[in-house]
């Protein structure tokens, strides 16, 4: 397959991104009846951006670093004129009067978007279930789920479809996917990426980031979409880090330590792969040494009350009043509820109840507030941790994709799913997932490997030894 | 709640609800007895506050842009069913 670094250094040579485009077209003729990746294929506004990178290219300009190469995104990400659903009836037939930064930095970059994926309702979920749409399928293999809730992204990459893919992560929704289709996804430090235009679901905690087949395009993509932006107030100051020349720096000397907590209850497969990668990182000249971090296991119930809190306040807006649907109703609050209880699947229901009820008076301080403590716990644990180790790792997910149904019954065994993923998305800190080894039915296991704040370069050139480890140059 | 979140439940949703939301809330048990006084509240994970902007006029979104894709629009505005109930 081709790289998105190949791509873009050919398109600028002169080979052309209408036929990169076309060719991209196709494979998502012959593979999304199957796979139901894609919600919508803007197959004019795509034929428009490449036109444009090749006009550009002609002139004998730089089309940037991204210059043609197709990119699939997140339908949780405003595409102005374009259908955005998160995946929910409730947004029928809304279309954005503006695009999200990340997508005006992937055009700017030369990139050419060419459709909107699927995802769990609102980004709500770990298996792309969730969807008002119907559910993705694993292309690694169709009776298991791709993971989610960023399922459509993920598999948009691994199906070969499109090259690259954006996300979001708020509790791990750009790792898990990675991990269950065998590709790389980051969830980026808290403000490196802009949030305008990103559909907010839990906005303390969301986070938008790359998915790519190899490291050096991930890197590639996130120096692409990284930097302040005045539009997304918590979105850092600071300038971008430059990511892509930091990428065969390798781990001679670097403290990585494998975190218990972050391996417990994982299935065999998954921590054997962990543990390969161990050794891996430490023959190519890193210092290896175990941690305990007790405070990691308070994560999961933490983010079920913080998330869910942000979440039903958040998505009070959709009351048939600004966006899409209405269910009309002879007054107001009949016709909000009418159309709420009609546009909002069952986890988004549940999630807004649940955190309606933990923001509750009476309430408030036992869940909520109690919540928020043990947030300052964890990151309080992080920076210790971070004082001794330069690096983290553990496993991403606890077992390899699973099969459909399996956990859609039982919301707390699909929240389970996300137990290694969910810490970094409280302290704010920077993960990848990079993929490593297999197990169970010879299906990719995902290695991560966590940060702090603003350490991506590092996480890059660690997950870089990994893959070449594991056989991709 | 469903009242407060503004959503209607049939009695089987209801049942199934709040069963689900009680296994939530018991896994929630073992924040909920944890002795955490002193410790802050954290709602930004690096303790940002109070972003400001100078107060200039900038562009902004098209009132027609807006409404576009809105359910009911009316004069410029969006447009609602009524508000205030007839009296009995």
């Amino acid at each position: 397959m081709k790289t998105a670094r190949d791509i873009a250094k050919n398109v600028n040579n002169g080979s052309s991104a209408t036929l990169e485009l076309e060719e991209t077209l196709v494979r998502i003729k012959e593979q999304n009846d199957e796979l139901n990746v894609f919600l919508y294929v803007d197959e004019q506004g795509a034929r428009a951006a490449a036109q444009r990178v090749d006009e550009i290219v002609a002139r004998g300009e730089n089309a940037g670093p991204l210059a043609g190469v197709p990119i699939a995104l997140k339908d949780n990400l405003c595409t102005v004129d374009v259908p955005t659903t998160c995946a929910s009836k409730i947004l029928d037939g809304w279309r954005p009067p503006y695009s999200a930064t990340v997508v005006e930095k992937i055009l700017a970059a030369g990139a050419v978007p060419v459709g909107k994926t699927n995802l769990d309702e609102f980004a709500m979920g770990s298996s792309t279930e969730n969807s008002a749409f119907g559910p993705t399928r694993n292309p690694l293999d169709p009776s298991r789920v791709p993971g989610g809730s960023s399922g459509g992204s993920a598999a948009a990459v691994a199906s070969q479809m499109t090259t690259l893919s954006l996300g979001s992560d708020t509790g791990g929704s750009i790792r898990q996917p990675a991990a269950l289709c065998g590709i790389v996804g980051v969830k980026p430090t808290y403000g490196l990426v802009s949030r305008y235009g990103l559909v907010a679901f839990a906005s303390s905690l969301d986070q938008i980031g790359p998915f790519a087949s190899n490291v050096t395009d991930a890197a590639t993509l996130l120096e692409a979409v990284a930097g302040h932006d005045s539009r997304d107030s918590t979105s850092l100051v600071e300038p971008s880090p430059s990511l892509v020349a930091h990428v065969e720096d390798g781990v001679k000397g670097r403290r990585v330590a494998l975190v218990r907590e972050l391996v417990d209850g994982a299935d065999e497969d998954v921590v054997e792969s962990v543990m390969k990668a161990v050794e891996t990182l430490r023959a190519a000249g890193a210092t290896i040494f175990e941690l305990s971090i007790p405070e990691l296991r308070l994560g999961l119930s933490a983010y079920y009350l913080i998330a869910p809190a942000e979440a039903s306040s958040n998505l009070a807006r959709f009351d048939g009043v600004r966006y899409g649907l209405r269910v009309d109703a002879d007054d107001v609050a009949a016709m909000n509820e009418a159309t709420r209880t009609a546009g909002f699947g069952k986890e988004v229901k549940r999630r807004i109840m649940l955190g309606t009820y933990a923001l509750s008076a009476g309430y408030y301080d036992a869940y909520y507030g109690q919540a928020l403590k043990v947030r300052t716990m964890t990151i309080e644990a992080f920076k210790r941790a971070y004082q001794q180790a330069d690096l983290l790792i553990g496993a991403t997910t606890p077992s390899v994709a699973f099969e459909f149904g399996s956990k859609t019954n039982d919301p707390m065994a699909m929240y389970l799913s996300d137990v290694f993923t969910i810490p970094t998305n409280l302290s704010g800190d920077a993960a990848i997932s990079v993929p490593f080894g297999t197990g169970e039915a010879d299906l990719p296991v995902g290695v991560q490997l966590l940060g702090p704040g603003r350490s991506e370069a590092s996480l890059f050139s660690a997950a870089r030894v990994l893959e070449r480890a594991d056989g991709r140059e | 709640m469903a009242k407060l979140a503004r959503l209607h439940l049939d009695e089987t949703e209801l049942d199934e609800f709040t069963k689900q939301l009680g296994d939530v809330l018991e896994h929630a048990k073992d924040i909920e007895s944890l002795d955490l006084e002193g410790v802050l509240p954290t709602a930004h994970p690096f303790g940002l506050v109070n972003v400001v902007r100078s107060d200039t006029v900038t562009a902004s979104l098209q009132r027609d842009a807006v409404l576009r894709s809105a359910p009911d629009a009316e004069n410029g505005r969006f447009a609602v069913p009524r508000i205030v109930g007839e009296a009995p």
